[in-house]
């Protein structure tokens, strides 16, 4: 007893907090991630929210999801309905759809539960792209950040198929269309179509074991892949540290921001909260996919403008602008070119988007690490690039919708489609010069504004009878804010170690020269000085 | 570090410093100009209105709390709700009343909590910022000299990459164990059967009645008017024990019969019609959906799935949309007792392209 620490010494009154947070401590050695952890900065903006907003939905998600599966039955056994509905009474239908209905009907609260999951599950997927978009568009992708980019990129389409093999359980009319499309998307793939198509759906279409498959997906396979993933990339932000924008003493070597305890916990604690009861309300008041109205699958019926929740629609819109007659029959094969391009369109459309970081950093050759945050205007060509890919998404996407368009501003189908086509084909070279030169021209006026300071509202009347407005300069905080980026000019090519210029240099190069060849460097210290003296 | 009133200056001078040495790396065609300017460090610090006016520091904490209570106040209204509302068998509209006032007393349980804590962080907690120091991702030298260390070291023990006929072995069995799980996924689908036979013939015969769908009443040739236009399912359809929907995929029909006038009959085909009834698969023959729009006066068949339209007075070309072949039409005939029937089935698969199609 020699030995005895200050710890056995101590007054034996000790708050409960004090003596529990000892217990778990000294069985865990959690202090360690609380004193390196809680007091970490985390940088603040409203955009840096757009990822918290994917993550809070997804927990809405996961929990309305384990909620509904003690109710649904993923079995297309066929009985006849007999639940509190009565238009469907005695229908027969699937007892997948069946408990769907049980869910919305006879369970208390149920439907409310099912409106949530389903809410929650769109707001996901949207949460997912807009946090993309803004990753994209600040170039918060640039290293250390490009797995963490495909990490991301990966976690978009496993939404996107947790959301489809959802969508397609009730094995109401609606959904079976949908798989109905998917199935005659796969028999249309050279070679393994037919056979995957068989596969998948265990014999012929609709088959009776495709709702149980899309269920075993659903809440084992995609749920533990999406967790895991979710983990690894909230795991590398804390890593990474997150990125923030340039401004008044921050660094590249630093990160500023409230401190995850206490101010960061309340405000991002409290934001979940609030994104939980924005959800609740949206569940509470408006209703989604009412599957008693579509009734159960069949194959023959179908009602007009019908529609796949809303990020599968550019897959779909990409179908219906395929012009007629893509399909031909060579080698005594079927070619289906009508579904073979939208697919391979889409892939490289996605495929581009999972690589730009990477394609980005091989023209630049900058291996420095990247923790500010660019403005998009001070990154023209990414920016220009981002509008285009919105232009081409937006475009395909529309053209979900094509029939509703064409009925609703009485525009003929044909019309549509053509505008459509011509809109994910020129659109994005539109969008991406306009956007180009509205980059260009909001550095300029930066320049501007920071060379001569700005409009200041107050009219001089000279003594030679000139009027002028005063121009107020900048304070040195504001003006950090405006040239604090760094501008990149196009590659030089130049000999390699054995005097060869290699074709990759030349690729790389013309790269180069088209995304920095009209630069607008910002404003230095010796030019806002000559500024001052000389002209204006 | 320096005096406080330049603090922030001091941090911030301090820590380009640190730019240059930590995260050197190649630069690549990025412009580093020589006279940038400085950052000018932290702005000054901005009180809040309640870290000045005790009033409102008061009224924020009870903003806060009020908010707290409402929030328990929406959670009782909601289990209250649970009960209050009961879903009365065969009534739609307490479903509706259960599901708002439950959800209603969630959403106030879930912003009460929201918006009190925002608050509370926004208003009352100390405002200042952490900074934290960034440090290279990738460690430092000798950490990176560490890991290859450990590496070589295993290579070493293990002869990894010495023994070669070991490591390439082992790859070979590595690339070859995964194969067997592969083959497993054939029991996908039955064992006994081939799609392409399968997608190739359907429950249509030679005098095969076409049948009403849902209703599975047989058709008479008498009873299609001029204009009009049926659902069609082979009768028996709705008799089958297995494989209904499967049946009904391939087989539907649509029926319709115009002015034999208008009806632009290929020589080959003139007798598949029966006085103006012709008879086409309902299956789009671009991903399958059912094209169940007939528009009367131009004789045109919608897809509402991908807008494919076909022309019924023409063999059901594609006159627009994605799909590329016509719907097949079906050879019909009446019998004895005038009800219209199959003279066969279909000559060719209905529905989606497959490959092994020709």
């Amino acid at each position: 007893m020699s030995t005895a620490t200050t710890r056995s010494t101590t007054p034996a009154k000790r708050s409960f907090t004090a003596g529990a947070s000892e217990y778990i401590n000294d069985r865990t050695g959690i202090a360690v991630a609380i004193k390196g952890l809680g007091r970490k900065a985390f940088p603040d903006h409203w955009s840096f929210l757009l990822g918290e907003v994917a993550l809070f939905s997804f927990i809405v998600v996961l929990i309305s999801g384990t909620f509904l599966t003690f109710f649904f039955q993923a079995s297309m056994a066929e009985v006849h309905y007999d639940g509190s509905y009565v238009p469907l009474k005695g229908v027969e239908m699937s007892v997948a759809m069946a408990s769907t209905l049980d869910i919305s009907f006879d369970i208390r609260g149920g439907l409310f539960v099912r409106q949530m999951h389903h809410w929650a599950a769109l707001l996901f997927v949207a949460a997912i792209g807009l946090h993309m978009l803004r990753v994209f568009f600040t170039g918060a992708f640039r290293k250390p950040r490009e797995i963490n980019w495909v990490f991301g990129f990966i976690l978009f389409i496993l939404a996107m198929a947790e959301g489809f093999t959802g969508y397609s359980l009730p094995d109401d009319l609606l959904s079976g269309n949908g798989l109905r499309i998917i199935d005659g998307m796969i028999k249309g793939i050279p070679l393994i179509g037919t056979w995957t198509s068989f596969l998948l759906f265990g014999g012929e279409f609709p088959g009776t074991a495709i709702v149980g498959r899309l269920y075993t997906l659903h809440i084992l396979l995609l749920p533990a892949l999406v967790v895991a993933l979710i983990a690894v990339h909230v795991g590398y932000v804390f890593i990474h540290k997150h990125t923030q924008f340039a401004g008044p003493g921050r660094e590249p070597t630093n990160s500023v921001g409230p401190p995850i305890l206490p101010i960061y916990a309340a405000k991002a604690g409290g934001f979940m909260f609030l994104i939980w009861g924005v959800i609740s309300l949206i569940a509470a008041l408006f209703t989604i996919n009412p599957i008693w109205n579509y009734g159960p699958y069949d194959p023959s019926p179908v009602s007009a403008g019908t529609q796949p929740d809303w990020y599968i629609g550019f897959a779909d819109g990409a179908l219906r602008l395929i012009p007629p007659g893509w399909e031909f029959v060579w080698l005594d094969r079927t070619w289906s070119f009508n579904i073979l391009v939208p697919l391979v369109a889409i892939g490289i459309f996605i495929g581009l988007v999972v690589a730009y970081p990477f394609i980005e950093a091989w023209i630049k050759g900058d291996k420095r690490e990247h923790h500010i945050a660019d403005r998009p205007r001070n990154a023209p060509t990414r920016t220009a690039i981002g509008a285009a890919g919105v232009t081409f998404y937006a475009g395909l996407w529309a053209a979900a919708a094509s029939d509703l368009l064409a009925t609703h501003f009485s525009l003929t189908m044909e019309g549509v489609i053509h505008a459509l086509q011509a809109t994910v084909i020129v659109g994005p070279f539109i969008a991406y010069f306009i956007t180009k030169r509205v980059c260009l021209a909001l550095q300029k006026k930066d320049r501007e504004i920071v060379l001569h300071g700005y409009e200041s509202g107050r009219i001089v009347k000279l003594p030679g009878g000139e009027f002028i407005e005063v121009h107020q300069p900048l304070d040195e905080y504001e003006r950090w804010r405006l040239v604090s980026y760094e501008s990149y000019q196009p590659l030089m090519i130049r000999p390699n170690a054995r005097g060869k210029i290699t074709l990759g240099q030349r690729v790389r190069a013309s790269f180069s020269r088209w995304f920095f060849e009209d630069r607008i460097a910002p404003v230095s210290k010796g030019e806002l000085e000559s500024g001052h003296d000389g002209h204006h | 570090m320096a005096q406080d009133d330049h603090s922030g200056t001091e941090l911030a001078a301090a820590d380009s410093s640190h730019a240059v040495q930590e995260f050197a790396g190649s630069t690549g065609t990025a412009v580093i100009p020589h006279d940038a300017f400085e950052n000018p460090g932290f702005e000054p610090h901005r009180p809040r209105v309640t870290d000045e006016d005790p009033r409102r520091e008061k009224r924020a904490q009870r903003t806060v709390y009020t908010l707290f209570y409402l929030s328990i106040l929406g959670s009782v209204w909601a289990i209250a709700a649970y009960m209050l509302f009961p879903i009365e068998s065969n009534d739609v509209g307490a479903v509706r009343l259960n599901n708002m006032f439950i959800g209603l007393g969630a959403t106030l349980a879930l912003l009460g909590i929201g918006f009190g804590a925002v608050h509370w962080g926004k208003t009352l907690m100390t405002s200042a910022e952490s900074i934290d120091i960034r440090h290279p991702i990738s460690g430092s030298e000798a950490t990176q000299q560490g890991a290859v260390e450990v590496f070589r070291q295993a290579d070493e023990e293990s002869g990894f990459s010495r023994r070669t006929v070991i490591r390439n072995s082992l790859i070979g069995a590595l690339l070859a164990f995964p194969l067997p799980a592969v083959v497993l996924f054939r029991g996908f689908a039955p064992q006994d059967q081939i799609p392409v036979e399968l997608l190739s013939h359907t429950m249509w015969a030679k005098g095969t009645r076409l049948a009403l769908d849902p209703s599975g009443v047989p058709i008479r040739a008498a009873d299609v008017t001029i204009g009009s236009a049926f659902h069609v399912i082979p009768e028996g359809l709705i008799d089958l024990e297995h494989g209904k929907l499967e049946e009904k995929a391939k087989a539907a029909v649509l029926l319709m019969r115009l002015d034999p006038s208008e009806l632009n009959e290929t020589p080959d085909r003139a007798s598949w019609s029966y006085d103006g009834i012709v008879a086409y698969s309902k299956i789009c023959t671009h991903v399958g959906c059912p094209v169940a729009l007939y528009e009367q006066h131009t004789h045109h068949l919608l897809c509402p799935c991908h807008q494919s339209q076909f022309d019924v007075a023409n063999h059901c070309e594609v006159i627009f949309g994605p799909a590329k072949r016509p719907l097949p039409q079906l050879p019909i005939a009446v019998d004895d007792e005038g009800y219209l029937i199959a003279q066969s089935d279909f000559t060719e698969p209905v529905g989606p392209s497959f490959w092994e199609r020709h």
